[in-house]
């Protein structure tokens, strides 16, 4: 280099703007904090906290996997739903199965027997999200418009093919025995399955957290989010990690449907329309593409759900579009907006 | 004179309802650096990005060592040997330096020897190895996607107007670091419109216009030739003597 040239040295980068990029993950401390304020009693905000963390981190597996096929792949799919309702459905099967497991009052039998449940479910809707991205998704690259439009379509196929599979009933999904009830701190109750989905989706998190930063297949996948052309042209087959995404956030969408069926106790073939309405929201405030934002998005959207429904029940019908409202207001591209080439 | 390394026959291209390319007939001889010049939208872009495959040929052929290439995909076309630098960059913001350099190394880990020249190449790519690119000036940018480029031991490297919008003194360096690049046996085929950097480096020289080239020869017999130069300074050279 010339001895001209400008010599580089790193500048801090001022606390302003730090506090600024770092304000998003304020937020659910400070909702929590508001929340305890509103509510009074430090007993019912504890029970409603965790419930909301615990809505949240479900929401949050289930909506990750949209969130990133969407900054990947560009791809709006809006049949992601059936794979939560797939994957509650198989999870109900092969928890069945297990009735011997999950009524016995071993922790470790109990815990197996949710294991092997969402491990099945995660396969069988990972293979469906195979099947959906070759077939439906595959030829409707790049055009949103039909992508909207086949993705619903799959989804019906997909909520038609479990009443043929099931049958049209709601059915009940009980709890292991070891989840049931609730554990008493102080004056707050809490239920023992909530703590299980905060554990769980905190877990999930911090495992996507490490796979996206510390892995080639992570660092392909978020500079795929950026400038997919880019990393063709660096040699790497973006076709390939597509597909693999997909049947990842597919499979995740299944884990989700488990999760959420143990936490709703009844599972329906539409579960999952019903609940895209929500991983929509999250995924909007998060930043398409951005896992982080999805999980903050999450959280906030499962915090302000549960304490509505506490201080106003009326409110809580509108209470996470206003969020939505709200945060699109003052971060247009969401919490954490993926900058995506040109 | 050397071996054509890359040759272009005959080569259309279309985007959308737009004929951009309408037979670019092109060779670049291995080694040394070949300066594909024109003025805006006279179809350069186009041809950097359909040798790389990211446009496909409706027509003509795209040889690479003596390989036919114009319909292999991508990914299949870097690994054969060519890099990309795009004319907008193509840096990864959202990831480090270091990240980004990874990710460039396809095959393997960085080789570290590798590294260190580079990093006596580009500076700044050493300095700021652990800060997100995103927060890099235009010129450490444009230092990391040649960078990127070169991480690996390439064939060819496809290099995209690397000193538009640059301050004079990061146009020196990336001058020098191309001339350096140059002796490593690598052969470049540089779209430029600073006509006095690219003279300075240039070994041979095509020049475009609407689709096709309309010269090429030795960059010296350009560079000598006022009567060759003034005939196309008013398709390509004017603003940039």
């Amino acid at each position: 280099m010339s001895d001209t040239a400008i010599k580089p040295r790193m500048e801090k980068v001022p606390f302003k703007e730090q506090f600024f990029q770092k304000l998003p993950v304020l937020l659910v401390p400070l909702l929590a904090l508001a929340g305890l304020v509103a509510i009074g009693n430090p007993a019912s905000w504890l029970t409603l906290t965790v419930a909301g963390l615990a809505m949240g981190m479900m929401i949050f597996i289930m909506a990750s996997g949209l969130t990133v096929v969407f900054g990947l792949m560009d791809v709006i799919n809006f049949g992601h739903g059936a794979f939560v309702a797939v994957g509650a459905f198989v999870g109900f099967t092969v928890l069945a199965w297990l009735a011997g497991w999950t009524a016995s009052p071993s922790v470790m039998l109990n815990l197996g027997a949710v294991l092997v449940a969402i491990l099945a479910a995660m396969l069988v809707t990972g293979l469906l999200g195979y099947a959906f991205e070759r077939v439906i998704v595959m030829p409707v690259y790049g055009q949103h418009l039909k992508q909207i439009l086949v993705t619903m379509g799959g989804l019906i196929v997909a909520q038609q093919m479990i009443y043929v599979v099931w049958g049209p009933d709601e059915l009940h999904l009980s709890r292991p025995e070891a989840f049931q009830g609730s554990i008493v701190f102080g004056e707050a109750a809490i239920e023992k399955y909530r703590l299980v989905a905060v554990g769980i989706g905190l877990a999930l998190f911090l495992a996507m957290g490490h796979i996206l930063k510390n892995t080639k297949v992570g660092l392909l996948v978020r500079a795929g989010v950026e400038n997919g052309e880019m990393v063709e042209s660096l040699g790497y087959r973006i076709r390939r990690l597509f597909l693999i995404v997909f049947m990842t956030g597919s499979a995740l969408a299944g884990f989700g449907g488990v999760m959420w069926g143990l936490y709703q106790e009844t599972i329906t073939a539409h579960m999952g329309s019903e609940i895209m309405v929500l991983v929509f929201i999250v995924v909007i405030i998060g930043g398409l593409g951005s896992v982080e934002g999805c999980f903050i998005g999450a959280m906030l959207v499962g915090l302000l759900a549960n304490y509505t429904a506490f201080l106003a029940p009326k409110v809580a019908l509108i209470s996470t579009i206003a969020l939505m409202v709200v945060i699109l207001m003052w971060r247009p591209q969401g919490l954490y907006p993926v900058v995506k080439a040109k | 004179m050397a071996d054509n390394l890359l040759t272009l026959s005959g080569v259309h291209t279309l985007i959308g309802p737009y004929h951009i390319l309408q037979g670019v007939d092109l060779s670049v001889p291995e080694g040394g650096v070949t300066v594909l010049l024109g003025r805006n939208g006279a179809g350069k872009t186009t041809t950097l990005r359909t040798i790389m495959g990211l446009w496909t040929a409706s027509q003509g052929e795209i040889r690479f060592d003596n390989h036919l290439i114009t319909k292999l995909d991508t990914p299949e076309i870097s690994r054969r040997g060519i890099a990309y630098v795009p004319e907008d960059m193509g840096i990864f913001t959202d990831l480090t330096v270091a990240e980004n350099m990874m990710l460039a190394a396809a095959s393997g880990p960085l080789d570290a020897k590798r590294l260190d020249w580079i990093k006596e190449l580009f500076p700044p790519i050493g300095t700021f190895w652990g800060a997100s690119a995103g927060t890099l000036s235009g010129g450490q940018k444009q230092m990391l996607s040649v960078a990127r480029a070169i991480i690996e031991p390439r064939r060819l490297i496809l290099v995209d107007e690397p000193t538009k919008g640059l301050a004079p003194a990061i146009i020196k360096a990336m001058t020098d670091a191309l001339r350096e690049l140059k002796e490593t046996d690598t052969t470049i085929l540089l779209v430029e419109q600073n006509f006095a950097m690219a003279s300075t480096i240039g070994d041979t020289v095509a020049v475009m216009d609407d689709g096709r080239i309309i010269h090429s020869g030795a960059m010296s017999e350009l560079v000598g030739d006022e009567t060759l130069q003034e005939k196309l300074m008013g398709l390509s050279l004017e603003a940039h003597q």
